[in-house]
């Protein structure tokens, strides 16, 4: 699992780490930390569970926060939303 | 009676949309501006605008089962986290889950202490519907879940209750198992019964699970 210290995406963004976490944790904690942002913030989460890349498409089409990027990377997937 | 031919027919034609063309008056655009918008004709009886449809999920929780009560808790919790309206009744069996982890005895008469004697109630007291096999199934399926970091009913629940799902206990079961208010866990709504569900399940964008 990859500990590497990744830069942020620009200063006000936030980072959720959710991996190790199972079905339905990541976008529970998805939810509830973007709570806390402000509109059109960023948020990146980090997870490991392969059902996350299906559950934060579908997420994302249910709460219309936009994924701006995703990609994969040594079994950790890293998803940046947008607040809307 | 003369048939028709077709050159009368179409002066026929003529002359009666000539008569609808006649009948029409210009309306100027600035008066069909002035109309009221459609919200406002839809709140004339004093009624507020219907708010935008939200989609629901509606489950009926009758199993208390550690099997069953986790995809009640997942698939509630997931419904919420995703912007839907979560309620979940709960009845029966179901209730038992939702009683105080450290009651161990609950109900009035007798009868009501054995079957909670015999089912201890409480989210981390949960059995298998199978392979129970004296309680080595769940602890069995309390390693695994330990082990591939599953979220376990306790932890489902907190984070069911942040999220607003909203818990709706069965009055009349509640009253055959002997369960006061103060038995129950904190945060469930108010006592409901058949039709409320009814309901809940009935309105639109509503899918519904019996669990």
């Amino acid at each position: 699992m990859s500990t590497s210290v990744r830069q942020p995406i620009n200063s006000d963004s936030v980072t959720l780490d959710a991996r190790g976490l199972k079905c339905p944790m990541p976008i529970v904690r998805t939810a509830q930390k973007i709570k806390d942002l402000s509109s059109g913030q960023l948020l990146e989460v980090l997870a490991t569970d392969p059902g996350a890349v299906a559950d934060f498409a579908a997420w994302s089409r249910a709460t219309g926060n936009e994924i701006v990027s995703q990609s994969t990377d040594d079994g950790v997937y890293r998803f940046v939303i947008r607040h809307r | 009676m003369t048939t028709l031919t077709p050159e009368l027919r179409v002066r026929e034609l003529l002359e009666e949309r000539a008569m609808f063309e006649s009948a029409v008056t210009e309306v100027p655009v600035e008066e069909l501006g002035a109309l009221p918008p459609p919200e406002a004709i839809v709140a004339t009886d004093g009624g507020t605008p219907a708010e935008t449809p939200v989609k629901q999920l509606v489950i009926i929780n009758w199993s208390g089962e550690y099997d069953r009560i986790m995809p009640t808790l997942i698939m509630a919790t997931a419904a919420a986290a995703s912007g839907y309206r979560a309620k979940v009744f709960i009845t029966f069996w179901g209730l038992l889950p939702f009683v105080k982890d450290q009651k161990r005895i609950v109900g009035e008469n007798w009868m009501q202490k054995m079957l909670a004697f015999m089912q201890r109630p409480g989210i981390s007291h949960l059995k298998l519907s199978k392979m129970h096999f004296f309680g080595m199934g769940p602890w069995m399926i309390g390693r695994l879940s330990r082990r591939y970091n599953v979220a376990q009913p306790p932890e489902l629940l907190e984070a069911a209750q942040a999220l607003g799902v909203d818990f709706i206990p069965c009055q009349m079961t509640m009253d055959m198992f002997g369960l006061r208010r103060e038995d129950m866990i904190e945060g469930l709504g108010e006592p409901a019964g058949a039709a409320s569900v009814i309901e809940l399940m009935t309105q639109p964008d509503t899918a519904s699970l019996f669990i």
